[in-house]
């Protein structure tokens, strides 16, 4: 070990005095034009903007959604570690209107939640009649979009049974969860919206849900991330096509499975 | 005298800039996701092992402009990058460079003699082969450290439907660290590899890019260190 430090194997430092400058540098210059050209990739991304990198990157959101459509179980369930514990009052309060959304009943009338499009019952469910029918308790694990993560208990109606309730046809393919909080929408694929975890919710972490998120009800499942489950619910329409969404239109994917 | 040789296969070189603009553009778009939550603890918890909890990397650093450009791109690239890698691995293993890959017995040892000759503890280059000790230490760890950042990339991708993947690697906080630790590792790695291409041996550019190199003017034959001996000894 010792013997590293001794001063006869220190001499050909001085060899190391010989450092080639110049030739490094002409040799640098050489490659430069690589180098250079790795940071306008990565430095100046105007060229993302294109024609032709905007399909491509379409062309792999349609293939991905064909992905994520196959690898699709119903039967996956959502089931966080016993050590995590709920933690829904850390939820951020989240709306995309001025203020926050509060359904006014002197001014709207009693809330109701319309159930309609492609069925043969459609249905105008008061939040007393949505607490009638068979209620649903989960405890979930919540996948925002931005990377986050949080543990809640859920309570709600499972949106398959309340389909069967309005009685709800073959036809339908696609769900659109449209709320009072401006024009806040999302459409789903209907075998995420049958999931037998995908749930119209009106409780969270043994409490009536709050308006900060989504009170009188909202549409939630551990299938989809965050963006996907629409708060302050007015209607849920079943239709033939899908109709985009508010966070899926300006670019986010329109799938949004997890 | 020059003694040029054929030393990556058409391939290899393809493979080769195709992984550094997809790892670019991975990395860079990676990097604008985490800004969206710069942190690992899920809401309500404390993470045990990031130093820099909420504070976001420098924006010249990320790609993709905003949260759903960089997913666009992130999820777009990543097929890319993996059918890329399938390629060149595929390539490497029927075509027989993976001789030049694996480590051979004594690695460690002749690691530590690079390491030596670079520190100017030992007076001349270790006889290499086609790599020396580091860099097939190197060449070879990058495809395994690829292999664990796809598959945690796939567990915080799809944490339920993929739950069984999300669940061995901890969970979806730990796999998102895990994700988050390849790409560091990666990119540590790769600026190394870069720095040692202009610091000791800018001749493998000309490799990388037509395939030719002048054995005369290699590391060994150079005696060269970091920024000594660039030139070829006459």
């Amino acid at each position: 070990m010792s013997r590293i430090w001794l001063p006869r194997r220190r001499r050909h430092l001085a060899e190391g005095l010989g450092i080639d400058r110049r030739a490094f540098l002409a040799a640098s210059l050489r490659a430069g034009g690589g180098a250079a050209a790795a940071l306008a990739l990565a430095g100046c991304d105007s060229w993302t903007r294109t024609r032709a990198a905007q399909s491509w990157v379409r062309g792999a959101e349609r293939w991905n959604e064909r992905v994520e459509r196959k690898i699709f179980r119903p039967g996956a369930r959502n089931v966080p570690s016993a050590r995590l514990a709920a933690t829904g009052a850390r939820f951020p309060a989240y709306f995309i209107g001025d203020q926050l959304p509060v359904w006014d009943e002197a001014a709207r009338g009693v809330w109701r939640l319309e159930v309609n499009g492609l069925c043969a019952r459609p249905q105008r469910l008061t939040l007393d009649e949505l607490k009638l029918l068979p209620r649903t308790e989960a405890r979930l694990e919540h996948f925002c979009v931005e990377g986050w993560s949080a543990v809640a208990v859920r309570t709600g109606v499972r949106l398959s049974d309340l389909a069967r309730h309005a009685g709800v046809s073959a036809d339908a393919r696609y769900v659109d969860f449209q709320s009072f909080d401006d024009d806040y929408h999302e459409s789903w694929d209907i075998e995420s919206a049958m999931h037998s975890q995908t749930l119209i919710v009106y409780g969270q972490d043994g409490e009536l849900l709050g308006p900060e998120y989504g009170a009188p009800a909202r549409v939630y499942s551990p299938v989809k991330l965050g963006y996907k489950c629409t708060k302050y619910l007015t209607r849920i329409v079943f239709l033939a096509e899908r109709n985009g969404g508010y966070w899926s239109d300006q670019g986010y994917e329109w799938y949004g499975g997890v | 005298m020059s003694d040029v040789q054929r030393r990556h296969h058409l391939i290899v070189r393809i493979t080769h800039w195709v992984n550094a603009i997809a790892l670019t553009i991975m990395v860079g778009s990676g990097l604008r996701i985490f800004n969206a939550y710069p942190a690992f603890a899920r809401k309500g918890d404390t993470f045990c092992c990031y130093p820099f909890e909420g504070h976001r990397i420098p924006e010249w650093l990320t790609f993709g402009g905003w949260l759903a450009g960089a997913r666009n791109w992130h999820f777009a690239m990543m097929w890319l990058l993996v059918v890329n890698g399938l390629v060149y691995l595929g390539f490497v293993y029927l075509h027989g460079e993976w001789r030049d890959l694996v480590p051979r017995r004594g690695i460690v040892r002749d690691a530590w003699q690079m390491v030596r000759f670079y520190l100017v503890l030992r007076r001349d280059h270790p006889a290499q082969g086609k790599h020396n000790a580091l860099q097939r230490l190197t060449y070879f760890a990058m495809p395994y450290i690829a292999v664990v950042s796809v598959l945690s990339g796939l567990a915080i991708w799809k944490p339920v439907q993929l739950a069984p993947l999300t669940a061995l690697l901890g969970g979806f906080v730990w796999a998102r660290y895990w994700h988050f630790l390849a790409m560091l590792a990666l990119v540590v790695l790769s600026l190394g590899h870069v720095f040692m291409v202009f610091a000791v041996d800018p001749y493998s550019l000309r490799a990388i890019i037509t395939g030719g190199y002048d054995a005369s003017r290699s590391p060994e034959a150079r005696n060269a260190r970091p920024f000594v001996n660039l030139r070829k000894k006459s």
